[in-house]
């Protein structure tokens, strides 16, 4: 097998170390969100959920957002690995986004009496975010492993991008909505310690998102590089 | 436990439990390379041998 396979995995790996950082914060994170930022006001306990969806939904468009940017890296030729780092991205990204709905709807329950409003546009166009990446899976294993695959895959994860900032900012051009909007031009709309419990919220989030991303990326060529030797020693 | 607190329970419920379904999913997938491997060298050691 040749060194310089796309499969090879880095010679050093930082996964331990990545997913020590990640369990370390999201304790700290849970921590923060429950014995350190004040209770709302307005919402009571319920607005605690705030710092774990809210950092979810972002961490998910940024999986998205990193699939497309190693979609575009694959279609500007530089490797056959790109078509698997914007794979697994995207994977992360509908895990993230599916997290964003349950937890949202749950939040929602709580704070408005429904589990799902159609007529709120910052809910509806995330859940076309969400169906357009999960329609992405469908699309790759309908087709037979090879560059047309890796092609193919990379437009799709390319155009789905376009929504992530319709999405986001869904909420700030709609003018009938009931969905909070809690950064404002203003800054945010919280003191100082929310603000510093969703700061770690957000960190924890985003290194568990690359922990868990560079898990499956690490298995996914493992897997790879075992398929190759196999073949090599079948022969 | 109100109902407020049992909503919050339920959000961070979601979120550790598909954690943890996706670490059973990376262990099980583990296992699986584990085998493969002690398969391919077992094929090794006996191309060698033979």
């Amino acid at each position: 097998m040749s060194t310089s396979s796309p499969n090879n995995p880095p010679s050093k790996s930082r996964v331990p170390a990545l997913a020590a950082a990640a369990a370390g914060l999201v304790g700290l994170a849970i921590v923060f969100a429950f014995f350190v930022a004040p209770e709302d006001a307005d919402q009571g306990i319920s607005q605690r959920i705030f710092y774990f969806h809210v950092p979810i939904a972002l961490t998910a468009y940024a999986c998205f957002g990193w699939g497309a940017w190693k979609a575009l890296q694959h279609l500007r030729g530089k490797g056959e690995r790109y078509d698997l780092e914007s794979y697994v991205a995207v994977h992360m990204g509908t895990i993230f986004g599916s997290l964003t709905l349950l937890t949202g709807s749950i939040w929602a329950k709580a704070s408005w009496g429904h589990w799902w409003l159609w007529e709120e546009d910052q809910l509806v166009l995330f859940l076309v975010l969400f169906l357009f990446y999960s329609a992405y899976f469908m699309l790759r294993f309908s087709i037979d492993e090879g560059p047309r695959r890796a092609n193919i895959s990379a437009v799709y994860a390319l155009f789905g991008v376009v929504l992530v900032p319709v999405s986001f900012l869904a909420i700030r051009l709609a003018e009938n909505v009931i969905h909070p909007t809690v950064f404002t031009r203003e800054g945010p709309q919280m003191t100082g310690s929310m603000f510093l419990t969703f700061c770690i919220a957000w960190l924890a989030i985003t290194t568990l998102a690359y922990a868990l991303y560079r898990v499956e990326l690490l298995g996914k060529r493992l897997d790879a590089n075992l398929r190759e030797l196999r073949e090599a020693l079948t022969a | 436990m109100s109902s407020g607190e049992k909503y919050v329970a339920a959000a961070y419920g979601v979120v550790f439990v598909t954690v943890l379904v996706y670490v059973a999913i990376i262990a099980a997938k583990l296992a699986r390379l584990e085998r493969e491997t002690a398969e391919l060298a077992e094929l090794a050691r006996r191309r060698n041998d033979g």
